[in-house]
């Protein structure tokens, strides 16, 4: 039978199927962090069960971490209490824990894949949504509840049902100035918040073969937001590439034979999807959101559309915006370049290249947040640190910061900030505060204009 | 897990659509490392407005309604996977949630925690709230065994996967049946 990607790697997992039931699928990986773990540990405590499998677990602090001044000791106790509690865990059960400072921390979906964690044709999860980051490899990533990672904890295994199978095709060029970010966002505001419940996405076509993994992890991060359970690219020679070197790579002859297998893993020609979606690569411009979903966006040079519905009409109170009205010369006080979205050396070169022999806008407060260790020290090795603070900008700290906000990073209320994150929820980045979700070039030029722009206006012409 | 086989009680309605985790329970309340507290915190900033004082418009602060059936507007639970949303409906006293249609995660979290998630049509959801809305005193009555849910509209039938009945009714979770698969479980990470 003709097998899809997503085929391949869960039905290689299944331990066994539960008549009228859900099936035992067996995990690789495990990634833990400091918010959706504690719980499960009590649990398992409590019942004295011990910890199947610690070593396929890898712990990092990120989300209630920081940004700034992380060599003190956390202010607020509760998170210390988040942070000490973590550690003394990953302590007990012999769990390796990149904490605070060390050189590995950083945004748990962020720093897998750079330290070579994450490889093709893998089941991995976490207890965060967008664990979905990780399909970028053809693997199949998903986020769970605190209840299922005391099931992985008891058993290194979960029950559930086989998702169907969707897929999007993206074929053509993009324009100039379109990201992945924007790809993404194109792709759930056309498809819609629901159109991915119940499945697995698999991208395919020229845009996501052409795309860097940066990119593509970008792209599979996002594919929560239209109701996937998660989102995958087949892998080639460009994750092979990106693979080859790290950490935890195979290395030598056992990469080759690692990498030979991966191979095998693309859909194979004629395998049957539920469902199919073809978007045309040159449809897709630069986005903006303007409500309090992902799925509300529009190109950023459409105006907002007309639509009776009470809850599209909330959501427009929320953020202060009337239909018909385009963003564009939108006053904006806040700019947020980070989350597991948008927070790789990729995103902050094309924000430095925008940013470059400009000056940040007085009223503008942007904060630059690397995902990991490993990208804050790339962005001063390539020199994006100086031209970022040449340009009136200070980088911050690793860690998930403004994209929920837990720690001290929040945007005040009523406040606008175009944020290269994955959520405009009502209350996201802070009480009241109202996010516009939109690529790091977008985000770059809003904080050197602090009103938001058209992009593809003021882009210089490639040669 | 408390077992779960029928269920009678007041129901409170809350119309609005996409309920997402982040209204159920903000993120600034996922500092606790236990389950405990988490009631209080539910719909928080729906609950109260910002100057702290209380939204006596919202239903869950309206003494017309109570009881331990939440009836909600379509696409409930959507948004972040936290399990929290799960513990906070169940810390604030809901035995049982109905809408028309639930997010993936929000569901399976609701089901490991013994809430139960009942989903019914779009013209029946519409119907109940409306229903509840007018007449706040009537009783619903949700029952696993036979998937039903009675009131005063009528009744109607609900879909649950059998395991998860099975573990509802005998009030067993997931933990338990895969400690019971070890064997297998070892016998596949061998060949692996
Ligand atoms: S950056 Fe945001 S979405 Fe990503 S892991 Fe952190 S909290 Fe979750």
């Amino acid at each position: 039978m003709r097998k899809t990607l997503f085929d391949k790697v869960w039905d290689a997992h299944v331990v066994d199927v539960i008549e009228n039931g859900p099936q035992i699928l067996y995990i690789d990986t495990h990634l833990i962090h400091e918010v959706t773990s504690p719980q499960a540990f009590e649990e398992l405590e409590k019942r004295g069960i011990p910890i199947a499998r610690p070593d396929k677990i890898v712990a990092t602090a990120d989300h209630n971490t920081p940004t700034i001044n992380q060599h003190l000791p956390i202010k607020d106790a509760l998170s210390r209490n988040q942070l000490e509690k973590l550690t003394k865990n990953c302590l007990k059960n012999n769990i390796s824990l990149y904490g605070l400072g060390h050189e590995n921390n950083g945004i748990v979906h962020v720093i897998a894949p750079e330290l070579g964690i994450t490889q093709p044709g893998m089941t991995m999860v976490c207890g965060d949504s967008h664990t979905s980051t990780h399909g970028a490899f053809g693997t199949i990533a998903f986020g769970i509840g605190t209840s299922q990672v005391a099931q992985v904890f008891a058993s290194q295994c979960l029950l559930l049902e086989k998702p169907k199978k969707m897929r999007v095709l993206v074929n053509g060029e993009l324009k100039k100035g379109v990201l992945p970010k924007d790809v993404i966002l194109y792709i759930i505001a056309k498809l819609g918040t629901n159109s991915g419940t119940g499945y697995f996405c698999e991208y395919a076509g020229d845009v996501f073969e052409n795309m860097s993994m940066e990119g593509r992890m970008t792209v599979c991060n996002m594919s929560i937001e239209m109701g996937a359970r998660g989102g995958m690219i087949a892998p080639d020679q460009t994750t092979f590439n990106y693979i080859k070197g790290k950490e935890f790579a195979p290395k030598g002859t056992d990469f080759d034979e690692k990498v030979a297998k991966w191979k095998t893993l693309a859909t194979d020609v004629g395998a049957e999807f539920d469902k199919e979606y073809e978007i045309d690569a040159s449809d897709i411009e630069p986005m903006i959101t303007f409500g309090t979903n992902p799925g509300m966006g529009i190109k950023i040079s459409e105006k907002i559309p007309y639509k009776n519905e009470s809850s599209f009409e909330k959501s427009l109170t929320y953020m202060d915006f009337e239909k018909g009205k385009s963003l564009i010369d939108t006053p904006i006080n806040y700019v947020f370049i980070g989350s597991c979205t948008n927070s790789r050396i990729e995103d902050f070169r094309v924000a430095a290249n925008y940013i470059k022999g400009k000056q940040k806008a007085e009223n503008v407060t942007a904060w630059l947040v690397p995902g990991s260790q490993r990208v804050a020290k790339q962005i001063t090795e390539e020199g994006l640190k100086a031209t970022f603070e040449a340009a009136g900008f200070t980088l911050r700290q690793p860690g998930c910061s403004a994209c929920l906000a837990m720690n001290d990073d929040k945007i005040p209320s009523g406040e606008y900030c175009v944020s290269t994150s994955n959520r405009n929820f009502e209350g996201r980045q802070g009480q009241g505060a109202r996010t516009i979700l939109a690529s790091p070039l977008v985000a770059a030029a809003a904080a050197i204009e602090g009103k938001i722009i058209d992009v593809t206006k003021v882009l210089e012409p490639v040669l | 897990m408390e077992k779960f086989t029928l269920l009678k009680s007041t129901a409170i309605p809350l119309a609005s659509e996409n309920i997402d985790t982040d209204q159920i329970i903000p993120a600034r309340f996922l500092k606790a490392t236990d389950k405990l507290g988490f009631g209080e915190q539910v719909f928080k900033d729906w609950r109260f407005h910002k100057d702290g004082t209380i939204n006596k418009e919202f239903p869950l602060n309206n003494s017309k309604y109570s009881g331990s059936i939440l009836v909600a507007g379509d696409n409930f639970g959507c948004g972040s996977s936290r399990e929290h949303a799960a513990w906070a409906l169940v810390g604030y006293g809901f035995k049982v949630i109905v809408s028309s249609f639930f997010a993936d995660i929000f569901k399976g979290n609701a089901l490991n925690n013994g809430l139960l998630p009942v989903q019914v049509t779009e013209d029946y959801l519409k119907k109940l709230i409306v229903h509840l809305e007018e007449n706040p005193t009537s009783e619903v009555i949700v029952n696993l065994e036979e998937q039903t849910i009675e009131s005063e509209i009528g009744n109607a039938s609900f879909e649950i996967d059998a395991y998860k009945k099975t573990c509802l009714l005998n009030g067993y979770d997931d933990i338990d049946y895969l400690i019971s698969k070890k064997q297998q479980i070892n016998a596949f990470e061998a060949t692996f």
